[in-house]
Formats: C-alpha cells, sequence, structure tokens
C-alpha cells in the first residue's frame, strides 16, 4: 500500500478530513468489494501524481460503520471530496482515471 | 508488445475462459477488463448449478477462473474498452480510455449486460444513494430499513429474498399480477414474512433528498390510481441490456442488441467472436458462458490457421 494514502477511521475522520485544509478525497471501500479492489490501484497513481493538490485517505466501511451512515454511503466504491473540511463532491463507483483526474482538476484549481 | 493474434473484450466467465483457452492454445492474446475480473460473478452471492461445485460463492469462482486463466500464460488488463472497429486489412482495432490502441486479426467480444435502468426521474440522480442493481454490492447499507425491490423475474424475487437479510421489510413492486420467476423462487419468497408483493403496479419516479433516496412514486397499471411508499432504497431488477454496442460496425443483433453468430460463435463480421451473456440464445449461465467461450477460442486458433495458410483470403 502506498504511504502517500492516509488510512482514517470513525475516530480520526473529524481531524484527518473535516479539519484538514485543501482538497481531500475519502474513498469508502470494504474487503469484499470487487469495484473497490479495481479503483484502489487508480487511486493511488492519482495520489502520486497529485501530490501536493489532493490528499487522498481510504475508509473501511466494515471497520468504520458511524462515518459511512453520517455520509449516507450506500454503495461503495463511494469518492467523497472534501474541500477546506466541507463535503463538494461526490463519485460512485468504479470510475476510469481520466474521470477522476477532471474531478479533482475542477476542486482543486479552486482550491489554489 | 509483440503482434496480437487475438483481443477479447471484457473478463467474465467467458472471457476468462476464452483467455484459458487462447494460452492453452499458445495464442498471443490479450484480455482488455474494465473492473476486477468475475464480471458478473462478482455481484452474485453463491452459484449452486456450476457441475463440480455444489456451492461456491460467486467471487471465489471468479478468483478461481482468473488463475486458472493465469496459468495458461492470460494476460489480462485494466482497460475500460471504448470501441472495436473492422480495419481495412480484414483485422480489427480495439481503443481504450486510457487512449491505448490495441490491433489484432481476430477478436471475442465477451463484454455481457448492463442492468436495464427504469428509466424516470430520480433514478440517475440516486444512483448509489439508495438506488441500486446489484443486490450483495449495497444490500449491507439497508440494515433494518425499509426497500423496495422492482421486477417480476427470477432475480427479482430471488433478490428480494437475499435483501431480507438486511432489511426489517421489502416491498416487491411487480407491474403484472404474476411473476415470472419459476415456482421454486416464487414460493421461498411468497412465504417470507419480510416480504409484501405490491402488483400491479409500475414506478413513476423516485424522489427525496440531498442526502438520498426517500419515496418511490408508483401507478396502479390498472386503475392509474397514485400512491408512495416511503423507502430508503430501491432495488431494480427488470433486466440486461447487451454491451454490443462496443462494435462499431455494423454487426448482425436481434431487435434488443443481443449479437447473431454462426455455430463457432462468429459474428456476421469474419474474424470478430462474440460468447456469453452478449450473445442470443436461450438462457444466459455462467456454463453456457464458458461453453460459447471454449467455441470461440477453438474457432479463432481455426480461423488463424486458415488465415496463414491462404484457405481465408
Ligand atoms: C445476481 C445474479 C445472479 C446470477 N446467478 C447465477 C447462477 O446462480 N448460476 C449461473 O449459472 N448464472 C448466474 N447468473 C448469470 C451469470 O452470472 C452470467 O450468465 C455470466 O456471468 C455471463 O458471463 P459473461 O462472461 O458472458 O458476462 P459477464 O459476467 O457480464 O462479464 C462481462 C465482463 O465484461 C466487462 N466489460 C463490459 N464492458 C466492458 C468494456 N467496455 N471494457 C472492458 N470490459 C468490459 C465487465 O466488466 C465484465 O467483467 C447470475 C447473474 C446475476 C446478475
Amino acid at each position: 500500500m502506498s504511504a502517500m494514502i492516509n488510512h482514517v477511521t470513525d475516530d480520526s475522520f473529524a481531524a484527518a478530513v473535516e479539519q484538514a485544509t485543501g482538497l481531500v478525497l475519502v474513498d469508502f471501500w470494504a474487503e469484499w468489494c470487487g469495484p473497490c479492489r479495481a479503483i484502489a490501484p487508480i487511486l493511488e497513481d492519482l495520489a502520486k501524481s497529485n501530490e501536493g493538490r489532493v490528499q487522498i485517505a481510504k475508509l473501511d466501511v466494515d471497520a468504520n460503520q458511524r462515518t459511512g451512515m453520517r455520509f449516507n454511503v450506500r454503495s461503495i466504491p463511494t469518492l467523497l471530496f472534501f474541500k477546506d473540511g466541507k463535503l463538494v463532491d461526490s463519485v460512485i463507483g468504479l470510475t476510469q482515471k481520466t474521470a477522476l483526474q477532471e474531478r479533482i482538476n475542477k476542486h482543486a484549481a479552486h482550491a489554489a | 508488445m509483440s503482434k496480437l493474434d487475438l483481443i477479447i473484450v471484457g473478463g467474465g466467465p467467458a472471457g476468462l475462459c476464452a483467455a484459458m483457452y487462447a494460452g492453452r492454445g499458445m495464442l498471443n492474446a490479450v484480455l482488455l477488463e474494465r473492473g476486477i475480473p468475475g464480471g458478473e460473478l462478482l455481484n452474485t452471492e453463491k452459484i449452486e448449478d456450476y457441475p463440480g461445485f455444489e456451492s461456491i460463492l460467486g467471487q471465489d469462482l471468479a478468483a478461481r477462473m482468473t488463475e486458472h486463466a493465469k496459468k495458461f500464460g492470460a494476460d489480462i488488463r485494466m482497460e475500460n474498452v471504448e470501441g472495436i472497429w473492422k480495419q481495412p486489412d480484414g483485422g480489427f482495432k480495439v481503443t481504450t480510455s486510457n487512449g491505448e490502441t490495441y490491433h489484432a486479426p481476430t477478436v471475442i467480444i465477451t463484454a455481457g449486460g448492463t442492468p436495464t435502468k427504469l428509466g424516470v426521474s430520480g433514478e440517475a440522480e440516486y444512483a448509489g444513494k439508495g438506488v441500486s442493481y446489484c443486490a450483495v454490492c449495497d444490500g449491507a447499507f439497508f440494515k433494518g430499513e425499509t426497500i423496495a425491490v422492482i421486477g417480476g423475474g427470477d432475480a427479482a424475487v430471488e433478490e428480494a429474498d437475499y435483501l431480507t437479510r438486511y432489511a426489517a421489510k421489502v416491498y416487491l413492486i411487480h407491474r403484472r399480477h404474476e411473476f415470472r420467476a419459476s415456482k421454486v423462487v416464487q414460493e421461498r419468497a411468497l412465504s417470507n414474512p419480510k416480504i409484501e408483493v405490491i402488483w400491479n403496479k409500475k414506478v413513476l419516479d423516485l424522489t427525496g433528498e440531498v442526502i438520498g433516496l426517500k419515496t418511490v412514486n408508483l401507478e396502479d397499471t390498472v386503475t392509474g390510481e397514485r400512491s408512495a411508499l416511503s423507502v430508503t432504497g430501491c432495488f431494480v431488477f427488470i433486466g440486461f441490456t447487451p454491451n454490443s454496442g462496443l462494435v462499431r460496425d455494423h454487426v448482425a443483433h436481434d431487435a434488443t442488441g443481443y449479437l447473431v453468430t454462426d455455430d463457432r460463435m462468429m459474428t456476421s463480421i469474419p474474424g470478430l467472436f462474440a460468447a456469453g451473456d452478449l450473445r442470443v440464445q436461450l438462457t444466459r449461465q455462467v456454463t453456457t458462458a464458458v461453453g460459447d467461450a471454449t467455441t470461440a477460442a477453438i474457432a479463432v486458433e481455426k480461423y488463424l490457421t486458415d488465415l496463414k495458410t491462404g484457405v481465408r483470403a
């Protein structure tokens, strides 16, 4: 697993995501989810190629049910984009890298 | 990359089986799959009708088929295919979302289908926020809640039953007054106290709030009367639409888009073969998908030999 990806939990979510500045992308995932495994290497690539523009975090929904319920996650992978701690966008399901890069560009541009 | 003999588009049971045979036949092949290999097996809990496996988890069978194909040298790449194009030389070009282009004299398309949408307002808006097409994938997010299942075939009735493991209540909504599902499946669902069947109703639209789905709005197909159900989930099982649109040239298909083949699985375009769920056939199962793929892979070998020896110009 890449060092660039931050694993967050119900307990660390507020500090790591909601009190962070800049753009944070949180991947809600679980071990048993096929599309989550498919999107994982895409997110690792994006974390590397967008270093300094976006922080990528992962939250295991099985081990951390409170946060998923709070954001009404009903399908995984769900990717939530937070800017300066505020939820600004979401992407649900296996999504290609180019489409995710476009979303990052959209929100990171405003952050600058 | 050395010159390819074959491109397989889609890594479900059919694609994985074709890749295994292609490997055994020493063909230089690639398999392009947009996600994790396994196809619909990954959206299925248990498979209980695949010979030799009395009962196996869909994802376990998917992993075994993937390993088996790799053991014989399958080159599986994560690529989302955008189009399959016939080339002037009789071969094919396959383009992907990563901007890659693959060329080969033969293609086997095994891209399966996509769940048919209701086509009502709110459906896209609440996809992943209450609207789902896969019980095994999303069911666990509805623990103790009230949800709706739409449809009347085997899939709808079976999945309604499965979803009662999580949901407190499941409305099974069908636009007719009887199910198409098989008797065994129906009996199990109808005797499940958590399922309430709602006959003769079609979905008008889906409404909710930013956070997610709240209401399924219905219309009676006989009286026209309108009603509404408060639910947090709506699972839609009203059929599949074949992913045959990837073929960008004219190819023979039936009225619903399923590809027509000959008994060697070749489509109306020479060198383009089809196997599994996207092919016109009586039933769509794992066994038929791998059967088709076996025939297709062997037919590809024969086709390539004929090309080399000039039997086929
Ligand atoms: C809920 C459910 C339960 C089922 N239960 C059973 C059962 O008990 N027994 C049984 O025998 N059958 C069952 N089936 C049917 C069985 O799963 C299918 O018949 C079988 O998976 C068909 O295999 P396939 O390879 O043709 O297509 P699929 O399994 O659909 O595989 C197609 C693959 O192509 C990929 N693909 C599609 N488009 C592209 C693209 N543009 N680029 C790259 N890749 C692409 C997809 O990601 C997918 O992996 C069930 C199906 C469902 C949905």
